[in-house]
């Protein structure tokens, strides 16, 4: 089971991406995990600069934007 | 150029609505109806045109730029950085720990943290078109001026014994492994199509206005009803010489509100208009958006308390003697015009 973390410190577009993951996951019927990050030195360690950003099985795969519909269907 | 927007003001509040231009609330109301529609139309068509020839920098890009940059260029660098940079405040923090991962000094960080609440390409097509390219001039050197002097300030204090451990370690192993693995910071870096910057502008522009609409609104608002129902003349006649308490005043009250720089400007536009003193006005405006409590709960990650107090006291001072010294020059700085 893939598991999705959505990194952001909690400001709107954070949580808006990780409530689209999980509903594009629905959509497609695949189980997923989703896990928040929010604490600065977790998020600091992938070398992330710009939220939200979205980390597949431990590998960034976006970063600044809340990413699309298409672009997250691409990583489920 | 933007006579229409009068127009549609009058027609709407005036022709359609039948109150007339004499009261108080026909006059505010039209000041509203006129600064919304006029500052809609260009903040869509400005972001949109900024947006896309923003959309090859990253943040990664700027932060290779600093790394092993001299403290002096560093700190215009790191102020100039944060004018074009977008203000999505919830970024500063990850922003800040890349930097300080990177070895980047701190006063070159907070250089660019500074300034980017305070200035972004927004705000100074705003200012040109309400209040002309003089004016905005000042309000980015001065603005500039204070991220540079700041971070200077800080690097001389030391501040960065003051940084939350986890932070000041990352600063100390960026240092040490002097600058940034070129390979991987590399990796954002193909040029984009048109059509992908469009896709990238149009993105920004959605939701650049989307998180600032409502600022203008309430930023007109306050304009309007300062327009309409405050007794003209009153600001100009017990603020308008620009009192010596009357800027640290300002920039007290500056602190408990809050606005996004946009916002903010259409405040200024009729504080200015109504008669008080551009020092005073500019101590007022910065303050309100630079000393803003959710940014600082959010430095709080990463900042210790007392950090966190200095910098505090340090924007104070700051916009206090920016209001100072700029009443005391408003009269060469009118007359040159």
């Amino acid at each position: 089971m893939k598991i999705i973390k959505v990194l952001g410190s909690g400001c709107k577009k954070c949580l808006e991406t990780a409530e689209l993951v999980q509903a594009v996951a629905d959509e497609k019927g695949v189980a997923i995990k989703i896990e928040k990050v929010t604490e600065m030195a977790q998020i600091m360690a992938y070398e992330v600069m710009s939220t939200p950003a979205v980390v597949v099985d431990e590998k960034v795969v976006h970063k600044g934007s809340k990413p699309t519909k298409d672009q997250i269907a691409e990583w489920i | 150029m933007f006579q229409i927007f009068s127009d549609f003001a009058s027609w709407l509040i005036y022709g359609l609505l039948g109150l007339s231009a004499e009261t108080k609330l026909g006059d505010a109301l039209h000041f509203f109806v006129e600064d919304v529609t006029k500052i809609f139309a260009l903040l869509l068509v400005m972001i949109y045109l900024i947006a896309l020839m923003r959309a090859s920098l990253n943040v990664e890009r700027v932060r290779d730029y600093l790394a092993g940059k001299h403290r002096g260029v560093g700190y215009l660098m790191g102020a100039g950085f944060g004018v074009v940079t977008p203000f999505c405040s919830c970024s500063s923090i990850p922003v800040f720990l890349g930097f300080t991962s990177a070895g980047i000094p701190l006063g070159i960080t907070m250089s660019f943290l500074i300034t980017s609440p305070l200035i972004n390409e927004v705000a100074i097509l705003l200012l040109m078109s309400l209040l002309g390219l003089k004016f905005t001039i000042l309000y980015v050197v001065v603005g500039m001026s204070v991220g540079m002097l700041g971070g200077l300030f800080l690097d001389t204090i030391k501040a960065e014994r003051w940084l939350q451990s986890f932070a000041a370690e990352a600063l100390k192993r960026g240092q040490q492994k002097g600058g940034v693995d070129k390979v991987v910071a590399g990796a954002n870096a193909e040029p984009l199509s048109l059509p992908q910057r469009h896709q990238f502008a149009k993105t920004e522009m959605l939701d650049i206005f989307g998180r600032v609409w409502k600022w203008v609104i309430i930023g007109v608002g306050l304009g309007a009803a300062l327009h309409g129902f405050v007794p003209d003349g009153w600001i100009e006649a017990n603020l308008g010489d620009g009192q010596w308490w009357s800027v640290p005043a300002a920039v007290l009250l500056g602190i408990p509100l809050y606005s996004n720089a946009t916002g903010v400007i259409p405040v200024m536009e009729s504080l200015i208009i109504n008669g008080l003193p551009i020092g005073t006005t500019l101590a007022f405006c910065m303050s309100t958006v630079a000393a803003s409590f959710p940014e600082f709960i959010l430095l709080k990650q990463v900042m210790q308390w007392r950090l966190l107090a200095i910098l505090f006291c340090l924007l104070l001072v700051a916009f206090t003697l920016v209001g100072w010294i700029f009443n005391a020059f408003t009269p060469m700085l009118l007359s040159s015009q």
